[in-house]
């Protein structure tokens, strides 16, 4: 087995402007709570890039400081937030009509497993004692036009985090299309995952190791 | 005359009933009645049923109704949150019953009461354990799901201002769930930042037509 200790992994912001890479201009995206909301720090100028908001936020500025703070304007994160010019509030039926009806051009989501096909689990791990909440993540993860995961490869135990079938509970079927980790990047696509790219002290062989499913190698 | 507007908080909530379903506005804080929720704690009706996106924090709201033991079911979407104790510990002994939906299937589900559609399919859910005893049905190839429309007894949202008709605006993200449960509830009650007289409000910019609306009462801004 790999000692992963000695490899060089992506970091959060690594893998944020890993997915930045892949948001083009003008698109319409909505960032999970968690990880994913840290890639608004990387969003470049030269593009336009529409946040969203589930709450009912169109054009999300940058977190509000000192006294552009207004506890009625918050993002989904419940913390405050400024708009940008052209921003557009709307009532909350109205904005999962953005999602669910599949205006939105990506969303980010954090998750605890992705299978091979693309099922996503990331809302509950079955702790029975733990309190059930859904939120936005079922809507969001078969609205958005393209479901992004960011999230580590491995659990802290050491499993990997791709799976063959998900065995928390799911939040959506066949809805992922691609995955974005502190090792890799890997596509969904119909004949199953593809790694796109990978640290450098890893060999495609080593991913696979590590991954624990069939990958494909799109170096080659 | 139409006279919406109510002389107080107690005036505007006097005969809500035991057992009757309310609608609450709000996403954490940003558009929760918070005024309005203390004057139900205060009113003293019991075995409510709640539909709100969250199941309140810190002990206040619909946190501080829970805990008095008022709330018999709780429909929301995310009912953890900081300090959510209040619900967590009754919904751990199975002292509050928790109808778990997602965020937007819940705001549809609210939308079509108001709009007198019986239900509708969607997508998001299907698959999954919140799907669990709900009709399926193919459309177009994809896999959708039966969610049964909400309507409530009362809806108590929060708005910033109105006028004596019912019309209201509202401010920032505040709106979230106030235009929608205000038309799917027999009886809306908004409280209101500021009372303004009839015809100041922008008839372009109002986002509540006074006819979802059946009474108005105007609170201190909330903190």
């Amino acid at each position: 087995m790999i000692d992963l200790s000695k490899i060089k992994k992506r970091s959060t912001a690594d893998i944020a402007k890993r997915i930045v890479q892949d948001i083009p201009d003008g698109a319409c995206v909505n960032l999970g709570i968690g990880q994913p909301m840290t890639i608004s720090n990387y969003l470049p100028e030269d593009r336009e890039i529409l946040l969203h908001s589930e709450n009912g936020l169109l054009g999300m500025g940058p977190l509000a400081t000192g006294d552009e703070i207004d506890e009625e304007l918050v993002n989904a994160g419940k913390q405050p937030v400024t708009m940008l010019p052209g921003a557009s509030i709307c009532h909350h039926a109205d904005s999962f009509v953005m999602i669910r009806g599949g205006h939105l051009d990506i969303c980010v989501l954090g998750a605890f497993q992705v299978s091979v096909r693309g099922d996503i689990a990331n809302w509950r791990t079955g702790d029975p004692m733990a309190i059930p909440a859904v939120g936005g993540a079922m809507d969001l993860a078969l609205g958005a036009k393209k479901l992004f995961v960011m999230m580590e490869h491995l659990t802290k135990s050491g499993q990997s985090k791709l799976v063959q079938e998900c065995s928390y509970p799911l939040t959506a079927l066949a809805a992922v299309d691609c995955i974005y980790t502190d090792l890799a990047t890997i596509e969904v696509t119909p004949s199953g995952l593809r790694a796109v790219d990978w640290v450098d002290e890893l060999s495609f062989e080593d991913l696979l190791e590590i991954s624990g499913v069939p990958l494909m190698n799109a170096r080659q | 005359m139409i006279q919406k507007i109510m002389p107080s908080v107690v005036e505007a909530l006097r005969d809500i009933a035991d057992g009757s379903t309310i609608l609450i506005s709000g996403f954490g804080g940003a558009g929760l009645p918070i005024f309005l929720l203390d004057a139900l704690h205060d009113q003293g009706a019991k075995g409510l049923t709640l539909v709100s996106n969250n199941a309140g924090n810190s002990g206040i709201g619909i946190s501080k109704l829970i805990g008095a033991g008022r709330v018999k079911k709780m429909v929301c979407s995310f009912p953890r949150q900081p300090e959510s104790g209040a619900f967590d510990d009754l919904y751990r002994v199975g002292k509050i019953e928790l109808e778990l939906v997602p965020q937007g299937t819940l705001a549809e589900r609210i939308r079509a009461g108001g709009a007198g559609i019986g239900g509708f399919y969607t997508p998001t859910g299907f698959g999954t354990e919140l799907a669990k005893g709900k009709d399926v049905r193919e459309i177009d190839g994809v896999n959708h799901i039966f969610e049964k429309a909400i309507k409530a007894d009362y809806a108590l949202i929060k708005a910033d201002k109105g006028d004596r008709w019912g019309n209201l605006t509202y401010h920032g993200t505040g709106r979230n769930f106030g235009p929608i449960m205000a038309t799917a509830a027999l009886c809306t009650i908004a409280q209101v930042n500021q009372v303004v007289e009839l015809g100041t409000l922008d008839p372009e910019n109002i986002v509540t037509p006074g006819i979802f609306v059946e009474r108005i009462v105007k609170v201190g801004t909330s903190s």
